[in-house]
């Protein structure tokens, strides 16, 4: 298996608008590539984690402004279904360039869905712009609640930022105090559903970022497709982004190779403990 | 050439000559009349046979094999012709052909469409169920009888109860793009060299491995809604992406806290949800290679390169 799949290029960056990277989760590339995209009318909305009706829980939305993508800014650690507003965003909102952050999941749903586009009717070619970001697993809105409320001891009205990141979950809240834990005590409340997944860094993304490899406030970021290859040039023509070369910066590429790897393999371990748990009985594994 | 450019008049750069579907006058038998002067004058020699079998449906997958738009001409200019359709082809009984797509699940109380079904069986090559009714019994499952001017009417059954079927192609109304897919990977499944074959089969199979299911007797993959439900949450597989929701034509799906809330009392048994959650099935080489299978796709129907 290839751990951090196909790409083009792999770099360290982050956006040059200090108003961007004011909450972003890390360099900002998410928001800074769509803000940048849609100015240049390369997508026309994009879908992102929007803010939800409880505190900290997203819910998928169709933003057409760079406030709205502004607004959805930084990482939930809870399932937005991003996938769920993609026909909503062609048939509703009427775009015929649609940007898309996700999950590696995400990613594969939309690129499943591109290729055998069961009950989208013309949508799935008007995606313009696929943003993957990196993932090792995902929590129910519950179990974040849990995390954060039970064990940092946090309201998840006061919290500011969660971040996991040298094996800790971290709560930061909105007058400073930080809370952590170890990641060890989060393990058993992930999404089942994650220890099934083989991919880490978002294979199929047009582009994919995430903070491992790269130093604090920046992300590494790899350009997959010719499509994403096309609008990553020209977005560091426009000098929206500074960037390093992977190689330049500390960890750099082997700690994001070591943790896909590390994922990879405990998951097919996962699946192959799935196929026998029974007595001559097993649980179905999605891979053909 | 094709059927649909002789309807519209479209200008063919040779002209063709049509012969009625006649056994052709048998050659004389002179063993001095070299073989290539027999040849057939048709622009493109290699194509596959298509039927549409239209069965008990709405005439929904009829209009979305017409939404592909210039698409069904390039299919049916370059790859297939198109042997039998109720709507635009002149023959009564169903033919020898390479692939039937048929529409419409199958009325118990209609002889003609028992035997219909069982012909096709007998006569394609490949059967592709067209649509959630022809494979999952659809909105036609709900019915019970009592309707003008068939009152007796009322057991209708997927195609796949009565016949083993091929391909399935879920969805209510199932999609054009999905449609143009199977066609051109059906073609080169029979028509390609190996690594066409090789990839139409990667691509086809999930698709076959839904229709052996459905074959199945006692298969339980009619319950649809309940797939997404027993064979992905019950699973431990839903990480909550939302594209079950996204493809449920009538809104039974929303999502709560994440995962997929189904509304059973909605769901008109299309399979679109199950069929197109990434959980159901997932093939990286497939899925992985979307860039080249996309624009391998899209140079097939655009031969001219416009
Ligand atoms: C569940 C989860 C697990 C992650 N695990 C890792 C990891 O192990 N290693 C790593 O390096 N990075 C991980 N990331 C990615 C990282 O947290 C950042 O999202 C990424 O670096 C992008 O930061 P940014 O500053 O470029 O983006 P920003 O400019 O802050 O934008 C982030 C974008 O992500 C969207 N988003 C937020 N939450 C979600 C969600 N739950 N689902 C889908 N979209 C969402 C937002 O709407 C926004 O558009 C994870 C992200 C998530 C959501
Ligand atoms: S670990 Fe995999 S399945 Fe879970 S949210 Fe992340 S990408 Fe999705
Ligand atoms: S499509 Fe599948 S994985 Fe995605 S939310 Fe629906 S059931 Fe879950
Ligand atoms: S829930 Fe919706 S998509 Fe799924 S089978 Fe029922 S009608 Fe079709």
């Amino acid at each position: 298996m290839d751990m951090l799949g196909k790409y083009k290029t792999c770099v360290a960056a982050r956006s040059t608008s200090s108003e961007i990277l004011k909450s972003s989760q890390d360099g900002g590339i998410v928001t800074q590539m769509f803000i940048y995209a849609l100015e240049e009318g390369i997508i026309d909305g994009a879908i992102v984690a929007g803010p939800g009706d409880e505190p900290w829980k997203p819910k998928p939305m169709v933003a057409t402004t760079p406030e709205e993508i502004l607004a959805a800014r930084g990482t939930r650690y809870n399932i937005s279904p991003n996938m769920a507003v993609i026909k909503e965003s062609v048939r509703k909102y009427g775009l015929d360039k649609v940007g898309i952050v996700g999950t590696p999941c995400q990613m594969q749903a939309l690129r499943k869905a591109q290729l055998y586009p069961v009950g989208m009717r013309y949508v799935t070619d008007k995606i313009a712009l696929a943003m993957g970001i990196f993932c090792m697993e995902n929590f129910s809105y519950q179990s974040m609640k849990q995390i954060v409320e039970d064990h940092c001891n946090v309201d998840l009205h006061s919290l500011k930022k969660t971040d996991i990141g040298k094996g800790k979950y971290w709560a930061y809240t909105n007058r400073g105090a930080v809370s952590q834990i170890p990641l060890k005590v989060t393990h058993k409340y992930e999404q089942p559903g994650c220890h099934v997944c083989l991919d880490y860094v978002a294979n199929m993304g047009d582009i994919s970022t995430g903070s491992v490899g790269s130093p604090d406030g920046w992300s590494t970021v790899f350009v997959r497709s010719t499509n994403g290859d096309n609008i990553w040039k020209k977005a560091v023509e426009a000098g929206v982004f500074e960037v390093k070369a992977i190689d330049s910066v500390k960890p750099g590429l082997d700690l994001v190779t070591k943790l896909a790897t590390e994922k990879i393999t405990k998951n097919q371990k996962e699946l192959e403990h799935r196929a026998k748990m029974g007595v001559n009985k097993g649980l179905r594994n999605p891979y053909i | 050439m094709g059927l649909l450019s002789l309807i519209f008049g479209r200008k063919e750069k040779k002209p063709v000559e049509v012969k009625p579907p006649q056994p052709v006058a048998t050659p004389k038998p002179v063993a001095s009349v070299k073989q290539e002067s027999h040849k057939e004058e048709r622009p493109v020699s290699n194509k596959i046979t298509l039927g549409h079998v239209h069965m008990s449906g709405c005439i929904g997958c009829c209009v979305s094999i017409a939404d592909t738009y210039g698409g069904l001409f390039t299919l049916l200019d370059n790859y297939a012709d198109l042997v039998y359709s109720l709507t635009l082809v002149d023959v009564r009984h169903i033919p020898k052909m390479d692939v039937a797509l048929v529409e419409g699940s199958v009325c118990l109380q209609d002889e003609l469409s028992i035997e219909e079904i069982k012909e096709t069986r007998e006569r394609a090559t490949v059967v592709v169920a067209l649509g959630g009714c022809s494979a999952y019994g659809n909105i036609t499952r709900f019915s019970r009888g009592g309707q003008f001017n068939q009152p007796q009417h009322e057991s209708y059954v997927p195609i796949s109860k009565l016949i083993d079927v091929d391909v399935y192609i879920p969805g209510c109304a199932p999609n054009p793009e999905v449609i143009r897919n199977v066609a051109v990977m059906a073609y080169l499944l029979l028509k390609g060299n190996d690594a066409q074959k090789k990839l139409a089969t990667a691509y086809l199979a999930p698709l076959m491995a839904l229709a052996k299911d459905g074959s199945r007797i006692e298969s339980d993959s009619e319950a649809c809604g309940c797939d997404i439900m027993l064979k992905v949450i019950n699973q431990g597989l839903c990480m909550g992406c939302g594209t079950c929701a996204a493809s449920c034509p009538v809104f039974a799906i929303s999502m709560e806290y994440g995962k997929p809330n189904i509304d059973r009392e909605m769901c008109i048994k299309c399979g679109a949800c199950y069929s197109s959650c990434p959980r159901s099935f997932f093939s990286f080489d497939v899925c992985g290679d979307y860039e080249n299978i996309l624009g391998a796709i899209t140079a097939a129907m655009n031969p001219g390169g416009n």
